[in-house]
């Protein structure tokens, strides 16, 4: 043939060189695979990525202090927080101008109550300033140190001022320190004192009874997926139906349904009581504890456990177990040596991803976790609902955010994100 | 199976052992009638004693395992009446069929010929630790429906359901959840919330499942990663972060905001469904399509769809339920006029505690079954149509 003699490069049918031909076409697939993703991929970032990273900024945002009151956070930068001396004339001057606008604006308690996080007593500071404020005259009036002090000792105090210093600038790690149970002292950060550390225990709890939930679904879900895994298919299916049973089931139902069981005058009570195991007058508490949070958790959170345990058991060959009977293993040795290793990855992800959602779970705590088997979730829930110190309930958000990021890495290395199944 | 040689065993044996099955239920109606010892005996040597002479004199299985139910019916009659007898009956048909499952040696047949007896009682051990894990799975289920029937206000079984007498049972709760207007307004709500976000988040997540599924997307990881994200990030964190950018941008306490948020938590489970329906598609039939003029569109409508539509469907079930049971967002991003199902349940269990809540779980587990009904269905079909064998 003529045509292979020729040199030169491979040329497509139109006549541009093949390779670059090939080039054109893969982008084009690329770009149509992306114009499919493309809207969702929007959707996702609009609607579910930036109100993230708007809560990780709120976790550091601090505009409060230097926006309401401009003029002080001025003044008080050449201030020595350190001397133990009140501020001077000036800074006094600026705070009235600033409150005064502030007041007008009725922002100025809002001010307030941020700087009440951090020094409890301010907020009442500046209500009562607010009030009178309003009618002195700013140019004319004065000294203005004088009139603070008489509307309330507490002006004089130099905490006061150091707060409102410390809080002048408009980023703050204020809100991770509160997080961490610490507080800025004249010297940098410090621990807050032992009575007043909340949250490290609430940290400590809800990672303790994490790991308490996680390993009873393993003790219970492992006996469970291996019978699902070893009995005939028929069979399997029906059993399947149990467990799959409670993981379509509303959340709410199944709380409900603990809250029924668990109860004094709950169902396990009134039985026990009536096989007379247990005295009527002492009742067992198994309600608004820990263990009523971990018994529901657990019978929430095993279908998780038990379904990836599942999809790994249905691949190990059976007949490796009888090759290591025949060979001279024990029972357990066999169980153990053989069959439990290649069930590892099961095991692994299964707890993975229990470990991720009871870490973050917060409906089941609040009905039946009473005041000592809540979680941290419940205590972000309290500040954005109750106390409204939004920045701490998105610090603390955030600190778990970064723990449940770290587990989905590496559930993604294990597993990886795309093998997960559902049902 | 068949290999396993069936052979009865002895008449001591299967004494024993009955009499180790009567005696541990003896311990629990002993100690409800004041006395664990008395009950353990009487147990041990009433079922020892049936044993002995079912498997040594009486070889009819089906009359003695009548009359071991009967003679257990009369028993819990004359020990506690019409709930007795119920109990009776119970323990008359377990114990006349374990009788009967030991003394002809039934319960070897499917157990290899060389298995030790600490290996048989292994087996059946392990047979029992599992049921007992089943019961823990589906009992807290299935204890709410008898209750929601109740006609008292309490949360337990009163008297008179125990004794099932009809005035125990009302419709009294169901009456209320139908006419309450709180708990219509909720049903209302989840019902106007939960379709529009499935639809949301069915038709964006389809369409990126397929994108997804193309043989080159470039950063296929990271973008997984970022769908898939609502579902591994707690829902607290989820519901801070969307109340605080939500009520920036005005859609706090709206329809739409809570519409947008469920949608955003269903997406990972429709690209999860679909994309696992999209793995065992035959590419070539969409070339096939094109080949004969097909557009694109219509290869899509005409091709793809129909083989991708049980996937797509259950996907959109999981969003369903996912939009439907949700209460952590919605009690967030939503205000008091978006007030769902889950929320007022919420605030019944926290609050004014109501046995309503019962009827209502009662309503959404049958609506739970039909959607898992459809679900395997669905699953079976799909597996069919990709020529895989329905396991």
């Amino acid at each position: 043939m003529s045509d292979t003699a020729k040199s030169g490069p491979v040329l497509a049918a139109d006549g541009t060189p093949l390779k670059r031909s090939l080039a054109r076409a893969l982008r084009m697939q690329k770009m149509r695979a992306l114009m499919l993703i493309a809207p969702l991929l929007i959707f996702v970032l609009v609607t579910f990525i930036l109100p993230i990273a708007d809560m990780l900024f709120r976790s550091v945002e601090n505009q409060i202090v230097s926006d309401t009151l401009p003029r002080t956070v001025v003044a008080l930068e050449d201030w020595d927080a350190t001397s133990g001396e009140t501020p001077g004339e000036a800074v006094f001057k600026a705070m009235a101008a600033d409150l005064q606008e502030a007041a007008a604006a009725k922002i100025h308690t809002r001010v307030g109550s941020r700087l009440n996080y951090e020094t409890p007593g301010i907020s009442s500071l500046f209500r009562k300033a607010g009030r009178k404020v309003k009618k002195w005259d700013v140019e004319g009036d004065g000294p203005f140190k004088e009139m603070f002090l008489e509307v309330d000792d507490g002006w004089g105090d130099p905490d006061v001022w150091r707060t409102i210093q410390t809080y002048s600038p408009r980023l703050t790690n204020g809100y991770f320190l509160n997080a961490a149970d610490m507080q800025k002292g004249p010297d940098g950060p410090e621990m807050r004192p032992e009575n007043e550390r909340i949250y490290w225990v609430l940290f400590q709890r809800t990672l303790f009874m994490s790991l308490v939930i996680t390993a009873s679904c393993i003790l219970l879900g492992y006996p469970v997926a291996w019978i699902l895994a070893n009995l005939p298919s028929r069979t399997a299916n029906l059993l399947m139906i149990l467990v799959l049973l409670p993981f379509w089931t509303s959340l709410l139902v199944r709380t409900s349904a603990w809250k029924v069981m668990l109860q004094q005058q709950g169902v396990i009570n009134d039985t026990l009581v009536w096989l007379g195991l247990v005295a009527d007058d002492a009742r067992l508490v198994m309600i608004n504890n820990q263990f009523g949070t971990i018994v529901a958790m657990t019978h929430i959170l095993l279908p998780f456990m038990i379904l990836p345990m599942y999809s790994v058991m249905q691949t190990i060959n059976p007949s490796y177990l009888r090759a290591a009977k025949s060979l001279g293993a024990t029972n357990w040795t066999a169980f153990w040596r053989v069959y439990f290793p290649q069930s590892v990855p099961g095991i692994g992800a299964g707890s993975i991803l229990v470990f991720i959602l009871a870490i973050g779970y917060y409906i089941t705590p609040e009905l039946v976790g009473g005041t000592k088997g809540v979680f941290i979730s419940n205590r972000i829930a309290f500040h954005i609902s109750s106390s409204l110190n939004w920045g701490l309930a998105a610090a603390l958000g955030t600190i778990l955010l970064v723990v449940v990021l770290i587990l989905y890495w590496a559930y993604d290395k294990i597993v990886g994100i795309d093998n997960v199944k559902l049902g | 199976m068949a290999l396993t040689p069936v052979q009865p065993q002895t008449p001591a044996f299967t004494a024993g052992m009955s009499a180790l099955a009567g005696g541990f239920a003896g311990i629990f109606v002993g100690t409800a009638n004041g006395s664990t010892g008395l009950g353990l005996a009487i147990g041990a040597v009433l079922l020892g004693a049936l044993g002995f002479i079912f498997s040594a004199l009486y070889k009819q299985e089906k009359p003695a395992r009548w009359g071991v139910l009967a003679l257990f019916v009369i028993l819990g009659v004359a020990m506690a009446g019409i709930p007795g007898a119920v109990m009776g009956a119970l323990f008359g048909w377990v114990f006349g069929w374990f009788i009967f499952w030991i003394a002809t040696g039934n319960y070897r047949s499917k157990l290899p010929p060389y298995a030790t007896s600490g290996q048989v009682l292994w087996h059946f051990t392990f047979r029992v630790i599992c049921g007992a894990i089943f019961v823990f799975l589906i009992t807290p289920i299935l204890v709410v429906m008898p209750l929601s029937f109740n006609a008292e206000d309490f949360f337990t079984f009163t008297p008179e359901m125990l004794q099932f007498k009809a005035e125990g049972y009302s419709l009294k709760h169901y009456r209320d959840f139908f006419t309450n207007d709180d708990w219509q307004q909720a049903l209302w709500n989840s019902v106007a919330i939960a379709p529009a976000a499935t639809v949301l988040s069915v038709g964006f997540g389809t369409l990126a499942a397929i994108g997804l599924s193309q043989p080159h997307v470039p950063f296929r990881r990271a973008i997984m990663a970022i769908l898939i994200s609502p579902m591994i990030v707690p829902l607290i964190i989820s519901a801070a972060g969307m109340y605080f950018f939500y009520s920036r941008i005005g859609l706090q306490g709206t329809y739409v905001g809570v519409v947008l948020a469920h949608a955003a938590l269903g997406i990972p489970f429709v690209i999860i469904t679909v994309t696992a329906t999209l793995v065992g598609f035959d590419r070539s039939l969409t070339r096939a399509a094109a080949n004969m003029g097909a557009d694109p569109v219509t290869t899509f409508f005409k091709v793809q769809m129909p083989l991708i539509l049980p996937g797509v469907i259950s996907g959109g079930l999981f969003a369903f339920i996912t939009s439907f049971d949700e209460v952590v967002v919605v009690l967030f991003v939503g205000s008091a006029g978006q007030k769902t199902l889950p929320w007022q349940m919420f605030t019944g269990l926290r609050e004014q505690i109501s046995p309503t809540i019962l009827a209502v779980a009662t309503i959404l587990v049958v609506i739970s079954i039909a959607l898992l009904t459809t679900v395997e269905m669905l699953r079976r079909r799909s597996e069919r149509l990709r020529g895989m064998s329905p396991s």
